[in-house]
């Protein structure tokens, strides 16, 4: 190999010494992930940032900010923020849905166990158990169905 | 901009002259120096320039939200950032889903046990599972526009950071300035 040097180096067109921080994270067959971090971060900052992590956590806070940087690039104006408030929805929809749906499974148990406790005399009352009755017992839980 | 002549904290803090159509004035008033210092740290003034110059002027006040809660989170956590919010975020979307699924199952289960009719017929919850499996794959869900399965495949793969304060109100309504 004629040349050694990172990404990073190649990029800003210089020696890539032995102690190259950036070498480690940035390896010359991937110009895309130091490209994206240089725009978005600048390539000193993100020397500056890595030199004050632990060697041990380095690698992942490289692909952290690549990410971010990435994502910063895909989206100008909302970057990382705009897949987390989407997640977050996501994650209270699919909050909402459960809570209907265990509501349903709550219904539907309770309607058995009245059919259960009494066989033979109670069968007309148990058909009395309707949706009206559960959400008035219920008043907590069924309000998020409206 | 509002008092006149006096530098918005950017110029103030990069020792320069407020133009009148300075860039970083209409977002970085001068009576929130923490602001501007935070973004400056992690992404550069001049970085933060070229990306406001780059949008349009209506939505350069989202993107400076959007960029100084992003400098708030590398701050805090300096090696995930805001990845490790979006990784634990991801995996509470994963566990939420597994959990409709089953409950899911179990409601059909008990719906076809109250239709004597169609009892004969009725599949096991194993069997039911794998039938909500594939249309979960067509559902909202899991069909958002950003396709979030694939957003980690190498990052973060124990996400020991949660972000407590992820409300809208503190995305948008107000900037988080620590």
């Amino acid at each position: 190999m004629i040349s050694g040097r990172c990404a990073a180096c190649k990029n800003q067109r210089r020696k890539c010494p032995s102690d190259c921080i950036f070498s480690p994270y940035f390896p010359a067959n991937d110009p895309q992930k130091f490209a994206c971090v240089h725009k978005i971060y600048g390539g000193s900052n993100v020397g500056r940032m890595l030199q004050g992590i632990p060697t041990y956590l380095r690698e992942q806070a490289a692909n952290a900010l690549y990410l971010e940087a990435k994502w910063r690039i895909d989206d100008p104006v909302y970057g990382s923020v705009g897949i987390i408030s989407s997640l977050y929805e996501q994650v209270q929809n699919a909050e909402i849905e459960l809570a209907k749906i265990q509501a349903q499974i709550a219904f539907y148990k309770l309607q058995t166990q009245h059919v259960e406790a009494e066989p033979n005399s109670e069968v007309l009352q148990s058909q009395s158990i309707t949706m009206e009755q559960f959400e008035s017992d219920n008043p907590t839980i069924t309000s998020w169905f409206n | 901009m509002g008092s006149g002549n006096s530098p918005c904290a950017s110029c103030k803090l990069l020792r320069r002259r407020c133009a009148k159509d300075c860039i970083f004035a209409p977002y970085f008033p001068s009576d929130d120096p923490q602001k501007f210092a935070i973004v400056h740290k992690v992404f550069g003034a001049s970085n933060v320039s070229k990306m406001l110059q780059e949008l349009p002027i209506h939505q350069r006040a989202d993107a400076v939200s959007s960029l100084v809660y992003e400098a708030n989170a590398r701050v805090r956590d300096p090696v995930y950032g805001c990845v490790g919010a979006i990784s634990y975020l991801q995996n509470q979307v994963s566990e939420l889903q597994m959990q409709l699924a089953v409950a899911q199952a179990e409601i059909l289960c008990i719906q076809m046990q109250h239709e004597p009719s169609v009892a004969a017929a009725i599949p096991n919850p194993q069997q039911i599972m794998e039938f909500q499996e594939q249309n979960n794959n067509n559902n909202e869900l899991t069909h958002h526009h950003h396709h979030h399965h694939q957003y980690l495949n190498f990052a973060a793969s124990s996400s020991n950071v949660i972000h407590d304060s992820l409300s809208r109100e503190t995305l948008f309504g107000h900037d988080m300035v620590s």
